[in-house]
């Protein structure tokens, strides 16, 4: 009878735990390979252990315990091989963290760590799983469709590499901590997306990602509370994962925005998102930083969430968020959904003009080619839609996507 | 201290000033690169830099066999090689990126950053 609560115990301070422990050691032991697998052996101790003596009263503080010790074993087992140096490994750094950084938890140097500029961005993903997350290197490798052992040597070469290029394992300096932390937004939304909009493969979301991007922007709300962009990304995937049911049909097809059941959406999230997002604009109209790109993805979102259905969708505001956006990020797949909302508001005629100019640089994007044969079939030009359609579908990698692509395209009159 | 090799790569036919358009340019850059060595110094990051001969200048040597070979030209066939470089000392890689920005902003080329060996990963090696 102990079983189910046991392991429900174990996962839960798997969840709570992995991250603060594997940093502390990391900290203490200037060692990621020994603050990783430490970690991991004392989850694998108590998956032994608890079970026959009962889940410890601080679950936590026996992990961190547990961890501390086999850490210490193991340098000692590799320090005994090499008798000399011994002295040399066991001088370990046991001090409080030092204050070098606006905020000391050490999971914070650990998140700026593995999503360091000088690693790959494929790296920084799969470390941050791996020491972040505490995903396993053939649940990450599964994720991204890869080898699993492609993946554990992609994570075991960023190791050596922050080692031996001595990447620091700190909180950057006020100086530079807004554009190093863009770069750790950007490693937690494209796990998000990759679980979202998963690109390959068969299955069309993958929740496991979302609901661990989730997790990584939640602990980073915790470490940042007062950054706006930390807040504008944890509302954004929380606002897009609440359309997470409504999004594919029983059938696996994609279910547009405008398609969607809007009353399977989870309200709970929809909620926290909204709370979010207000809590930004009025900590902007008291005076704080002008919002970045996620907290205006997240109003736009807000926009979607607040309309009791798609017609009552409010398209002047959206376009206006996005024409803020495009200041920010003049990419041309933030204009490509500008134009899809100016064509909500300016016609089809004047959406599809908007988007040709985009032609050039998104021709290898399925997502442009859709947006194009959905304004060329309103704009009642069939032939034209269908070629773009055929174009979507070819370059789209997700299932549910072609399902929903091919669909249309044979709802073509003529 | 950690030590990093910064180097330098450049086209193996150089051209009458170097990477440069122009001597105009190239004066220039020496002399942005002159100031950026004054201020390793000044740092105390400079451990040693300079500038290379030509890669047609280069002898290779095999020194393995009973009596050593020579070679006219550089070990690797490239067409870019190694122009010149910096060893410096830095706490650690954001330091050494952000002299290695410096230094590339002062030569005008992009500059590969990578650590030395340290006693501790040379005792990390695996035993024979």
């Amino acid at each position: 009878m102990t079983g189910p609560t046991v392991e429900q115990a174990i996962t839960r301070v798997h969840h709570e735990e992995w991250a603060r422990v594997v940093a502390g050691l990391a900290r203490r032991f200037g060692d990621l390979d020994v603050a990783e697998e430490a970690t991991a052996e004392a989850f694998v101790a108590a998956a032994e252990r608890w079970p026959r003596e009962g889940v410890p009263p601080n679950p936590g503080g026996w992990i961190a315990t547990t961890a501390t010790r086999k850490a210490i074993d193991r340098l000692r087992r590799e320090s005994q091989r090499d008798a000399k140096h011994q002295a040399a490994r066991m001088v370990y750094d046991d001090s409080p963290p030092e204050p070098t950084g606006p905020v000391e938890d050490d999971r914070l140097r650990l998140i700026f760590t593995c999503c360091h500029p000088a690693l790959a961005m494929e790296a920084r993903v799969a470390l941050t799983l791996r020491l972040l997350g505490g995903l396993t290197v053939a649940e990450i490798a599964r994720a991204f469709l890869v080898q699993e052992n492609a993946m554990a040597r992609r994570i075991t070469r960023a190791k050596a590499k922050i080692k031996a290029a001595h990447i620091p394992y700190r909180v950057p300096s006020a100086d530079d901590i807004r554009e190093r932390l863009a770069g750790v937004l950007a490693v937690v939304y494209l796990v998000f997306n990759e679980g979202y909009l998963a690109s390959e493969g068969n299955d069309p979301v993958r929740v496991d990602l979302t609901d661990e991007a989730i997790r990584l922007g939640r602990l980073l709300r915790t470490l940042l509370p007062d950054d706006g962009e930390v807040v504008g990304l944890l509302a954004l995937m929380l606002l897009t994962d609440a359309r997470r049911s409504a999004r594919v049909s029983r059938t696996g097809e994609l279910v547009t925005l405008d398609e969607q059941d809007r009353g399977a959406w989870d309200r709970t999230l929809i909620a926290e998102g909204n709370a979010l997002v207000r809590e930004r604009i009025e900590a902007v109209a008291a005076g704080g930083d002008p919002p970045g790109r996620y907290q205006l993805q997240a109003a736009i979102n807000v926009v979607h969430t607040d309309a009791p259905s798609a017609r009552d969708t409010d398209w002047s505001t959206i376009v206006a968020l996005y024409g803020r956006l495009v200041l920010l990020d003049p990419s041309p797949i933030v204009r490509l959904n500008r134009a899809v909302a100016v064509a909500e508001v300016d016609g089809p005629g004047v959406g599809l003009a908007e988007i040709d100019r985009l032609a050039e640089v998104l021709d290898g994007y399925h997502a442009f080619h859709a947006a194009r044969a959905d304004l060329l079939r309103r704009l009642g030009r069939g032939g034209e839609s269908r070629a773009a359609y055929d174009r979507a579908i070819d370059l789209a990698g997700n299932p549910a996507e072609r399902a929903y692509l091919t669909r249309r395209r044979d709802q073509l009159a003529g | 201290m950690p030590r990093y090799l910064l180097s330098v790569y450049g086209p193996a036919e150089r051209p009458e000033f170097a990477t440069y358009p122009f001597q105009e340019a190239m004066l220039q850059a020496f002399a942005d690169t002159g100031a950026f060595n004054e201020r390793l110094h000044r740092d105390g990051h400079f451990v040693f830099a300079d500038g290379l001969e030509p890669p047609t200048t280069a002898t290779t040597v095999d020194g393995q066999g009973e009596k050593p070979a020579f070679t006219d030209g550089p070990y690797l066939e490239a067409k870019e090689h190694l122009d010149g470089f910096w060893v410096i000392e830095a706490a650690d890689l954001d330091v050494a990126l952000a002299l290695a920005a410096e230094g590339s902003k002062a030569c005008r080329g992009r500059v590969e950053v990578r650590p030395f060996r340290t006693e501790e990963s040379v005792r990390a090696l695996p035993a024979p």
